[in-house]
């Protein structure tokens, strides 16, 4: 899909300093000078193609009281699509990847309490066979940047 | 019902406006208004508590998260360091300082993997990350670090709390 430069600057504005006002479509188009109608109709074509995933709100799991882990998992490459859809099936996986490494699957895994979250991956590793599975919590956190400047 | 996660309280409200902002924002006029409307509050109050729980963190932010692939982002690397544990903390922050860095962790190192800081880089292509990772390693002045760029993307969503 082809976007403009107005569409950009949209996008982003829109990942940094959305309102929290009553007319929020309107408070962006003064910013950007076009009108709510239009502010509207781009951000449904953005949304509509796939390249605004979500419009909403963006949490923090933790503090919601979610504990979460980076996962890294060693799958055979015969096995891939096969594996990845037993891992993708838990909703607390969020995002999987594969990446150029011995440990090809990269997976997130998000639940609401630890107990949870070990008993989760205990069922991953009985289900695909595969008990070589690095569990990297994050232990600091140095920066989480969500925006991408266009 | 509420529990307490050090000095704020999540209420049964809160849940049910981040189960709201989850399932995102009305493309309407007054898009507020309209979620207040099904939670039974006003607007202000809503907007009053959304304010709330930006300020103690609970919400990161409001607005869009964006598929960056589709926006010519398209290369993305896990850049994996063997820090020294003393020095952690110095050069995390340092690395945390790039523009294109978007996400940086300290995770535990294991048997077998000896890594235990990650920055994740995106860039136009994949040169350009490698680039990328040879500035910082520059800087911070580490050397035992890996790439490791994705070749498939095979899930990516937002988690859906309270559900």
């Amino acid at each position: 899909m082809k976007i403009d430069q107005m569409d950009k600057n949209l996008l982003n504005l829109i990942q940094t300093d959305f309102p929290l006002s009553p007319e929020p479509y309107r408070e962006i188009g003064e910013m950007l000078g076009i009108g709510t109608e239009e502010v509207l109709s781009r951000l449904k074509k953005m949304i509509d193609n796939g390249l605004i995933r979500r419009l909403g709100g963006i949490f923090d799991s933790k503090m919601l009281g979610y504990c979460s882990t980076l996962c890294a998992m060693q799958v055979d490459e015969k096995r891939i699509e096969e594996v990845a859809e037993v891992v993708n099936s838990y909703p607390g996986v969020t995002h999987n990847y594969l990446r150029e490494h011995k440990f090809n699957m990269w997976f997130t895994f998000t639940a609401p309490s630890i107990e949870e979250l070990n008993t989760c991956i205990a069922q991953i590793k009985m289900d695909t066979g595969i008990h070589n599975i690095l569990i990297l919590p994050a232990q600091e956190l140095f920066k989480i940047r969500v925006s991408f400047e266009l | 019902m509420s529990f307490d996660r050090g000095d704020y309280m999540l209420l049964d409200l809160d849940r049910r406006i981040i189960k709201e902002l989850q399932n995102g924002l009305p493309l309407t006029k007054y898009p507020y208004r309209i979620i207040a409307g099904r939670l039974k509050i006003s607007e202000s109050k809503l907007m009053n508590r959304v304010e709330y729980l930006i300020k103690k963190g609970v919400i990161r932010r409001l607005g869009a998260a964006v598929r960056h692939q589709e926006l010519g982002f398209t290369a993305n690397a896990m850049v994996v360091w063997d820090v020294p544990d003393n020095k952690i903390c110095q050069v995390g922050t340092t690395m945390a300082e790039f523009r294109e860095v978007t996400h940086c962790y300290q995770r535990p190192r294991q048997t077998g993997w000896p890594y235990n800081l990650f920055a994740m880089i995106h860039g136009q292509s994949r040169e350009e990350c490698i680039k990328i990772a040879e500035k910082i390693a520059r800087v911070v002045g580490i050397d035992r670090y890996r790439l490791l760029f994705s070749t498939a993307e095979l899930k990516k969503t937002s988690m859906r709390y309270f559900e």
